[in-house]
Formats: structure tokens, sequence, C-alpha cells
């Protein structure tokens, strides 16, 4: 198994610069323009003075290579200064966005709380809600709880955020009047009063987007349980004498979990691309509004920063989801 | 001792003047506690000169301010200055070759500095600077140089005669900054200094304490405001992002906000929200026309990407009776009544602010269809073949009529499409995102400027009062083309010799009288030949609280140009 | 050798019917027996007709203009008030600019079912392809898996504009307007949503790939397609079904997302995703207008998952035997 590590994570280096590569040639290719957010007003050759002063005025190659430097060279560089006090970067050029001349990191290291708070709160609620709907409606199938689970999880998951945010809304925070309808970023949790105010402003959004985690998951997890459950290794170990529970929760449980583990680390990644309409509905500006903006306003190095960042995530659980399949499933060899 | 009875002074009249003066909307700095303003478009940067959009210039202009600016009528009036300056008064020079700025004394940026001639002088070399690519260049053109005699003197000469001067330090979009502060920050280094471009020192009535770019702008009273009364509010929070509903709401139904900036919304929905009782929307008219713009070229995809929406005719747009017929066809009032409410206006003219320029030469506030079916009849462009479809020279009248995404625009698409349906005229409506729609990439097929479409609806505007360069956009020579990369701003490549010889003429006038009557024929030229058809004069519409006064809506400089006098009212909580 | 797939192998034993009734029968026998997916399936074959044939009895353009008849309610808000603007040739009134709303989503349903299906089932195919030889075949499984790393890592909106770009025009040109934009927006939401199937499908198939039935296969020399077919493929179906159930909805959804980008269909092309899009702004005052095609989505939605639940129960011979 660790060979197996050593080795992926070596060749994963090979694929991530590809997988760069073809981002970066993707936004190159995708039609948009920094400039398409400026007003009418601004004449065509101011555009394109300020389009120079952006860098664009080098060809991709260049600025491809420029990327990579910054990315992996100065960045690490600024880290190492900024935790020691050396002083390698130097004053080197770091990574800058085209719409607000930031520092991308920075910008990122900024909504990373609001994102973890919310996003991956609604995750960790999402997964603890689904994994014991999931097992439960298996066990019980077509029970009273089976069924109603189903038939609230598929209708929470076919309604789009974008009509679950403002419903949700509507109904605590303006008729009601219970709960805040604009997340408030700046907000410091310091004493058990405040910490009341961020767990009252995070309730919507983390409803809207737990349901979407929920449904899911709970899903996978009832259909994997349902094929074991009938498999002949259960009926051996009931026979054994072995009791339910164990039964269950140890040896279906564990069969079962292989789609459900896949669907986990698939989604990890995308709590840290945010929750692009639910953020916006929301007014919380994470990760996912950030993506979303630099998205608009081709804010090249931006988008190349977060996706790359994604990519690298994506690669990483993976491949611990492979790892994970070895652990459930010792039979699984990958040598 | 003298010291101390002055604090003494100090203390007593803090402690005394909200009893005192609460309900005359007067008193100390600070009193009214905190502002929440929310912009559905977040601010990215807090230096207008390195990003030219509208919400990043409003959010600065809380803090950096011009030496005048527009007030909501479209007058100039002073506010770093001690007047105006004029031919009449001096100001300007006879040969209006130059102007002379007199900066009000005792100014001081919000450091404690005094404000002084080179911090102008300096915001001119930072702008012009041709490394900066700084977005308000053009208020700086044909200056030739700026000059400061003392400290509190400021001429700007222009090369040539400018029969309006007020370009360069007038105005939101053209603020000064501090040389100190920026000084390591010239040309390329520009985008380098992000805590100069996130913090920027002011004069205005507020400095920021935390700016989260694309989130939430933290502002605190400027302690050395120059009306030590001002601003009634001690610290600002400026929310951004989200979408135009959920702004509203949370000004006029949850009453969250105390001011919502730009509600593009359709009437039925602003109306239901103000129903929530909260807050109250105000509408302001700037030269804002929703308009649809006359492909003057060939956009037919069989043509080569050097030919495409280059080569003239179009195969039946530049017919008089086309065009006038489809403008005939459609019911401008229900335009309005539809998707701007009181925000709109039914308009037949590319510039209609201010009051002076505004032709009143045409008459389109009443739908047609059946004169403009005659007037087809007439020209003799009829239905040969049976199919519902007009045919003008065999060629069949079917047009793709592009526009960005955006519900009222589809709305108004859905509408024009019917009423052209009953003219004989087809349409393919087509929706681009706004961000490549307006976004100048030449590699796009879906801009605006190169307008592979017959027709493309879309609203512009200018800034200030003075449309001499907007009225620039109709010259042959502005046309985008392969040959400019796609840019220019004659979106329809209109083009007439008389436009173009009139609009020369304009450029060498003084007289504001004659300005204005040569601006109402330009517009009239250009509606009248086929350049465009206009359809919507469109306001500004934004919502405050009912608690929130002082808010005096200007759409011919930033929305929160008076920020320093807005108030709590009632209960002032 | 207990492991038993959905084969005809096993059904001469227990099948004394007549030669010409196939296993399917038992299949259907077995799956009228599961409530919830004949309601599911009576709702659906309901939805397709009412949105394939209802427009030809319900013969209201959609698109047509009305404004006179603006904000008509649907009939039954006539039953706790009085006032309102009902009319009997409106049944589900119109919207803000007259527009009849039953047509709109039967012509919507069209779209929105369409894209639906056709999305779904191309990412269901792409999916398990590539996860059955991802997790089969193990010198292709690096390389494969590697390929959905990148697409997943791909940002989907640049990706859209490029594939837009690329070919709009010629596929406008060779099917027209509209079919050209459907097939851009069918193989854009297909390509872009079968990696989580893939994934899944490869995990399973190593899992199985190691279990007594298949290494017992294998000793006989069952060749790799049999393999897969025969003994893979009916194993994993559960999660599949999931996937595909799953998959409509959100590409019902990802459609009217698209809309909002201006990457879908032409404004004047209503889709149910669009409708509902639409009327959230007005959902307090005309809450039928986010009620009708919400629950169109809705319903669908869950009657193809019950229908899958029936189906999975009725090709489970473990079950169907009982």
């Amino acid at each position: 198994m660790l060979t197996f590590t050593i080795r992926r994570l070596l060749l994963s280096i090979p694929t991530l610069l590809f997988i760069a590569f073809v981002i970066f040639m993707l936004l190159e290719l995708a039609p948009g323009d920094p400039m398409g957010q400026m007003p009418l007003t601004i004449p065509d050759e101011v555009k394109q003075r300020m389009r120079e002063a952006l860098g664009l005025g080098e060809p991709w190659y260049t600025r491809f290579a420029l990327w990579l430097y910054q990315f992996f060279v100065v960045e690490p560089q600024y880290w190492i200064d900024n935790a020691f006090g050396t002083n390698f970067a130097d004053g080197k050029q770091r990574i800058i966005s085209f719409q607000s001349r930031a520092p991308v990191f920075d910008i990122i290291a900024q909504r990373m709380p609001q994102t973890l708070w919310v996003v991956g709160m609604s995750y960790i609620v999402g997964i603890l809600i689904a994994l014991p709907i999931g097992i439960i409606s298996a066990y019980k199938q077509y029970s009273v709880f089976d069924q109603s689970g189903t038939f609230i999880t598929m209708i929470g998951f076919s309604i789009p955020p974008f009509f679950t945010g403002p419903l949700l809304i509507v109904i605590f925070a303006v008729q009601l009047d219970w709960l805040p309808s604009i997340y408030d970023t700046t907000h410091v949790v310091r004493d058990w009063e405040t910490f009341k105010f961020q767990i009252w402003q995070m309730v919507l959004p983390v409803m809207v987007l737990a349901l979407q985690t929920t449904a899911q998951i709970a899903r996978y997890m009832r259909a994997s349980m349902l094929d074991n459950l009938g498999q002949d290794y259960v009926r051996t170990a009931r026979a054994k004498g072995l009791s339910e529970s164990i039964v269950v929760m140890k040896h279906v449980l564990r069969n079962s979990m292989i789609p459900v583990v896949t669907v986990i680390a698939l989604g990890i990644p995308s709590i840290f691309g945010g929750a692009i309409i639910t953020e916006q509905v929301f007014k919380v500006n994470g990760l996912g509004q950030l993506l979303i903006l630099a998205l608009q306003g081709a804010d090249i190095p931006m988008v190349m920063t977060i996706t790359f960042l994604l990519a690298v995530l994506i690669v990483l659980m993976n491949l611990i989801a492979d790892i994970l399949y070895g652990v459930l499933d010792p039979r699984i060899r990958y040598d | 001792m003298k010291l101390k009875t002055a604090l003494l002074g100090a203390v007593a009249t803090a402690a005394f003047a909200p009893m005192a003066l609460a309900d005359a909307h007067e008193g100390e700095r600070g009193r009214d506690g905190e502002v929440k303003i929310i912009y559905w478009q977040a601010p990215s940067i807090l230096n207008p000169f390195l990003s030219g959009g509208t919400k990043d210039v409003e959010s600065a202009s809380l803090i950096v301010e011009p030496l005048a600016r527009y007030n909501p009528q479209g007058e100039l009036i002073p506010w770093l200055v001690d007047e105006v300056p004029t031919v009449a008064n001096g100001g300007v020079s006879e040969d209006l070759k130059s102007i002379t700025w007199k900066i009000t004394e005792g100014i001081l940026w919000s450091d404690g500095t005094p404000f002084t001639s080179a911090d102008v002088k300096f915001t001119y070399e930072y702008c012009t600077d041709p490394e900066s690519g700084c977005a308000q260049v053009t208020k700086f053109e044909g200056v030739s140089s700026v000059e400061t005699p003392d400290d509190l003197t400021v001429v700007v000469n222009f090369e040539n005669e400018t029969p309006f001067p007020y370009g360069p330090f007038v105005g939101g979009e053209s603020p000064i900054i501090q040389a100190a502060q920026f000084a390591d920050c010239m040309g390329a280094r520009a985008p380098e200094c992000t805590d100069q471009n996130f913090g920027p020192i002011g004069t205005g009535p507020f400095v920021v304490t935390d700016f989260r770019t694309n989130d939430v702008i933290q502002l605190e009273a400027n302690e050395n405001y120059r009306d030590p009364s001002k601003p009634a509010f001690a610290t600002v929070t400026f929310k951004g992002g989200g979408d135009a509903t959920a702004a509203g709401r949370a000004v006029m139904e949850t009453g969250e906000f105390d001011y919502a900036w730009n509600l593009q919304l359709a009437p039925d929905v602003i109306a239901s929200m103000e129903a929530g009782g909260l807050g109250t929307p105000v509408a302001g008219f700037g030269p804002l026309v929703e308009r649809i713009m006359l492909n003057n070229t060939n956009p037919d995809p069989a043509l080569g990407p050097d030919e495409r929406a280059v080569i003239r005719p179009h195969p039946f747009l530049g017919e008089p009776a086309v065009y006038q017929a489809m403008s005939m066809a459609i019911d401008r009032p229900l335009l309005v009544e539809v998707g701007y409410g009181q925000a709109g206006k039914v308009t037949c003219n590319w510039v209609p602010a201010p009051e002076a320029v505004n032709s009143d030469t045409f008459t389109c506030d009443t739908q047609d269809i059946d004169g403009a079916n005659a007037l087809l009849d007439e020209a003799g462009f009829t239905d040969t073949d049976g199919d519902g479809v007009r045919e003008v020279n065999g060629v069949p009248m079917r047009i793709l009529y592009q526009t960005s995404t955006n519900a009222v625009r589809q709305d108004f698409q859905a509408l024009i499409k019917e009423w052209w349906s009953e003219i004989g005229i087809e349409a393919e409506l087509r929706n681009v995102d706004s961000s490549v729609f307006f976004g100048g990439d030449p590699g796009s097929p879906d801009t605006f400027q190169k307008f592979y479409a017959d027709v493309e609806m879309y609203a512009n505007t200018f800034n200030g009062t003075d449309p001499q360069s907007y009225l620039g956009n109709g010259l042959c020579d502005k046309a985008p083309s392969p040959a400019t990369q796609w840019q220019g701003e004659n979106i329809s490549r209109f083009c007439d010799e008389e436009y173009d010889e009139l609009h020369a003429a304009l450029t060498q006038t003084a007289d504001a009288d004659e300005r204005a009557a040569i601006a109402r024929q330009l517009n009239d030229i250009i509606v009248s030949r086929g350049g465009m058809i206009p359809l919507v004069h469109r306001g500004r519409l934004s919502a405050h609280a009912n608690s929130l006064g002082g808010v005096d809506l200007n759409v011919w400089d930033s929305e929160l140009w008076n920020a320093a006098d807005w108030y709590r009212t009632g209960d002032n909580r | 050798m207990t492991e038993i797939t959905p084969g005809a192998d096993l059904l001469p034993e227990d099948a004394p019917a007549p030669v010409s009734r196939s296993q399917w029968w038992d299949v259907w026998d077995q799956f009228k027996t599961h409530k919830g997916a004949v309601l599911g399936l009576g709702f659906l074959v309901f939805i397709t007709l009412f949105a394939a044939v209802g427009p030809v009895i319900w013969d209201v353009d959609p698109g047509k203009l009305d404004i006179r008849n603006k904000d008509v309610r649907p009939l039954y808000v006539a039953l706790w008030d009085g006032d309102a603007k009902v009319s009997w040739t409106r049944p589900m009134g119109t919207d803000h600019l007259g527009r009849d709303i039953m047509a709109n989503i039967m012509q919507g349903g069209r779209i929105s079912l369409a894209v639906g299906w056709t999305a779904m089932i191309l990412a269901i195919l792409i999916g398990t392809t590539i996860g059955v030889v991802a997790g089969y075949f193990r010198r292709l499984d690096g390389l494969l898996m590697r390929f959905t790393d990148l697409v997943l890592a791909l940002p989907l909106l640049p990706l859209l504009l490029v594939m837009m770009l690329l070919f709009r025009d010629p596929l406008r040109a060779a099917f027209g307007p509209e079919n050209g934009i459907f097939i851009l927006i069918v193989t854009g939401i297909g390509i872009t949503s079968w990696m989580q199937t893939a994934r899944i499908v490869r995990g399973d198939v190593m899992a199985l790939k190691e279990r007594e039935f298949v290494l017992a296969a294998r000793s006989i020399g069952t060749p790799a397609r049999r393999m897969i077919t025969r003994h893979l493929l009916p194993n994993v179906l559960s999660p599949i079904m999931v996937s595909a159930t799953l998959g409509l909805a959100t590409a019902i959804i990802t459609e009217s997302a698209l809309s909002f980008l201006g990457l879908g269909f032409p404004s004047d092309f209503p889709t149910w995703g669009k409708i509902l899009f639409d009327s959230v702004d007005r959902m307090v005052a005309f809450p039928e207008r986010v009620l009708f095609p919400g629950l169109a989505i809705s319903l669908t939605v869950l009657s193809v998952n019950y229908i899958g639940d029936g189906l999975r129960d009725a090709l489970d011979p473990r079950i169907r035997g009982l």
C-alpha cells in the first residue's frame, strides 16, 4: 500500500501540471475580457491600455510560465519569509488578481472562514444526517421511515437552491423575522452571544446546502446497503448467531461503504469550490462567490489559482478514496 | 489653562448636542451610530483609477473626493474649492485654454495632513502615467500640464480650446488621491500597492477600517472632516454581492440594511417589496437609454471574417420604411410599464437628458401597427411567397435580435418579437451572458461590438452633463472592424457625412445654447437615419430605509455623493 | 457458487411457464407488486403525455403575449378568493406578460424532459463505460482515472463558453437553431456529469472482481465482454440507478442554470427550470408560478426514483424468486 501511495503521489505531479495546462488553455480560449464589466463610458483605447497594464499583451506561453513560476516559486518563498522572517521573495511579484489587484492567496485566505463555516458545516451536517437515514431506510425497506425519507430527500434534491434559498428567506426572515437573510462575513465569534449569532446566521444557508448533500449520500447509502443485505454472507453471519447490530453495523455497513466513500471524497473538493448559488442568495461571499465573480470578470490569475487548488484537492481526495477502498475491502489490491 | 477650557467646552458640546439638536438633524459627529449600505455588485477595489466599475467608483466616493461635482439637478457645485471657475468669474481663461481652481483653505486629509495643490497635480501625473492603465484617463484628455502656483491654486492647461473644461478633477470618477500615500505607486507599480488601493486616504466623510475585496467594506467617520458636525454616522458597513432582489428585500422588507443601490427589478416586484413598509424606492434620471441598435453592415454568417459585419449595406435594415415601421410597431409605454415602472420614461431620443439637449422632434408614444404595415406595403416590401414574412428585394425579413442576459431584456425581446411578427418581420432571439456580451474579446462572436446580429439591445449613457464625446459615438471612423481589433464605440456602424461635419462644429462651439442645439440636431440625424431605435429613458432606482434621512439620489455623480449629510430620522436609533 | 446474477440460465428451473414467456414477464410481474413504482410509472406516463400530446389538445401558443390578460390567477384561487382574477380559458393562469402558464408548462416539459433524459443517459453511458473498463482492466485504470480527475477539475463555465464558441454556429447551420442548441446543451451537461458515476462504478467493480463468483467465472475462461455484461454490470446496477435518478434532476436543473447564464435555450423557449427561476421574485404574490414547475420537476424525479427502486427489486432474482 505504501509503495502504491508513493507511486501515485509522484504520478500526480505530471498529472497536475497537465491539468494546469489544460485549464489555462481553456481560459485562454474562452471568450471573456477583464474589461467586460467596465462601464461603456470608458473608451476602447483606454480599455486596451488597461489590458496591457494587466500583462495581457504578452503571448500565452509567457503568461503561463509566469503563473507557474509565481505559484511554485514566489508564493512558497513568500510564505517562508512570513513564517521565518527571511527574505527569499525579495519583493518579487506575487499572483495578483485582475479585479482587485490584490494577491490572490490573501483573498483566498480571507474567504476561507465563511466557506468552512457554512459550506463545510453543511457538508458535515449532511453526512451525519444521511448515513443513519440511508442505513435505517435500507434495513427497514419500505417502512414508513424509508418511504418518508425517500420522499423528503428526493423532493429536497430536485428543488434547486435558487428556489429553496429565497423561499426560506421569505418564510424565516421576512414573515417570521427570526433569522437574518444576509450573512455578516465580518462577524467574529468571541463569546457565547456572538457564537449564538453565528449559528443563527448560518442556519438558513446550511439548511439549503445540507438538503442537497443529504439526499445524495442517503440514496447511495441505502442502495448499497440493500445490495449487501441480500448477500449470502449476511445469512451466514446471522446463522452463526452474531447479533443483528454486529451483522448490520460491522459486516454490511463496511461492505456498503465503497460508493459512499467515493461520493464523500468527491464532495470534499466541492466544499472548497464553494456553493455558488447558495452563497449568492445569502450573500455569504465565500470561495464560490469569489470564483464566479472571477469567472465573470475573466480574472484569469484568480480562476487559474482557485481551480488549480481544487484540482490538487480532487487528485488527493481520489487517492485517499482509493486507499480507503483497500482498507474497506482487503481483497482490492493495486499492485 | 486655555487648553483645558477648550477641552471642557468640547466635552460639554459632545454631551448636550444630541439632546438639543437631534430633531434638527444636527449635532456632533457620529451621533447616529451605524449605517448599512448594500450594493448587489461588490466593490473590488477602492481606487477608482484602477477600475472604472460603477460599484468601485461609488464606494470610493465615501472616501476620496473631487474638486467639484454635480448635484442631483446636474449643476456643477464647488466641493473642495471656493467656487466653480467660469469665464465670467475669471477662473477660465478667455482663450478657453486654461482653468484655475482655488482650493478651500483648511481642508485636511483623514491622516491630518493638509490637502494641497501638490496632491491635485500628483493625481494628474498618477493617472496619465502611460504604464498605469488608468481607467479615468479620458478625464485628462487634452490636458497639456497642471501647474501649482501656490499650495491652494491649481491651473489646468489644455492643448486646444476646450469649451467644456470640467473634465479633470470633477465628478466621482476623477477624485484626488494623496500624493504622500501613492508616491511609490506610480506607473507599473500601481497594481502592487494593495494597501493603498484598498485603503486610500481621502478628504471625504469616512475612513476605511477594513476592506474585503468583493465582499464588505467597513468604514468609520473621518475625524478630520471639514464640517465638525458631519457625518452623522459613526460607522458604515458597505456590503456587496448577491442580487438586486435580495438587496431590495433587505432594505424594504426585513430592514437589515438602510440603503440599496440600483434595484433593476420589475415594477411589480418593487411594489410588492415596498408594501413591506420599511423602505422607500427613489428614482432619478440621467441620460441612460435602452435602445435597439440597427446594424448598418451585413452580418451574414456566410461572409468571411473580414467582411461579416464590416461591408455595407445591410440587406434591408437601411431602408427608411423598414426601420421606421419597426419603431412604429413598438408600444413604448407598455415596455416602460412592464420593465421599469417609475424608473423609466418613453423616449424617442438617443440623448434624452439633460433637458437642454433633449430633442422634441419625434413622438413615439403610441403604437401604430397598421401604420407600420401600410408604410411597408407602400414601400413595396410585401410578403410575396405567403409565409407571413415580408421580402425586401427577394430577401425575407428575418432578423437575429440579440441582447445580454437580464430578465427585463428578455421580456422586452418577447414583446418586441411579437409586435414585429405582426408587421411581417420574423425575429430570432438570442441572449448572451453579459460578461461576454460587453467584454471586448475579439475572439468571441458574441460581443456587442462585433455585432454578428441584425439588431441588438442594450443601454448606454455618459458621465457628467456634456454629451460631446458621447455624440462622437456616431462618427464614421469609430466603427469597430477587424482592423481595429473590433474596438470602437460606433456600434451600429452609422456613417453620415453631415453628422461628422456637424460634430466637428460642436467641438469648436463654446456657447452653451448653441452646443445644445447642435447636440439635438445630431440626435435627430442618428435616430431618423437608421442608427438606432430608442426605447426607454431609464432612471436609476435605489431604495433607502424610512429611518434614513438626507438621501438625495444623484444620477450625474456618485449616488453616495452626500453621505456626509445622511442621518437617522424618527427615533434616532 | 452462491452469487446469482439475473441470467437466463436459472430460469428454466423455477419457470414452468410456457417457453414464449420470457424472463421480462417475471420482471414485470415483480415490478407490478411495487406500489411506488407503479404509481411512479403512471405519473411519468402522464407527465410525458401531458408534455407531448398536451399541446395538441390545449392549442394555445406558449409564446403568445396577451398583455391585457396578464397576471391571471389559476382557477383554484377562486375557491377562497372571490375577487381573484381567474379565467376558464386560462386554467393555470398567466404570467406577467400574459403568457398562458399551462401551455408553457407543457412546452417546457417537452424540453426539460428531453434534455433531462438525454443528458442523463449520456452521462450514465459514459460513466458506466469508463467505470467498468477502469475497474476491470488494471492497465487502463491509471489513465482513465487521471482523465476523470482532469474533467473533474475543469471549471464548467469556461468549458461551456468554449463549446458555445466552437460549435454553436456549425450546429446551428447543420440542425437549425433549436436542435443545434439542444445538442450543445445535452452534450455539455452529459460530458460534465459522468465522473461521479464512473468513480462509483469503478470502486464497486474493483471489489466485485475479487469476489469468488467472478474468480470462478474467470477460471472457466469466460471472456472479458461476457464477464462484464453477465457478472459485473448486473451487480453495480443499483448505484447506477441512483446515479441516474439524481442525474435526471441535476440535468433538468443545470439546464435552467445555463439559461440563467445565457448559455442555454433562447429566452423564448420555456423550460421547467427557467419558468421556476423567472418566477422566484414573484413567489409571494403568485405562488402557483413556482408551484407548478417545481412540482413537475420534483414529481418527475420522484417517480423515476420509485421506478428505479421497483426495477432494481424486479431485476434481483433473490427477491423475485420469493
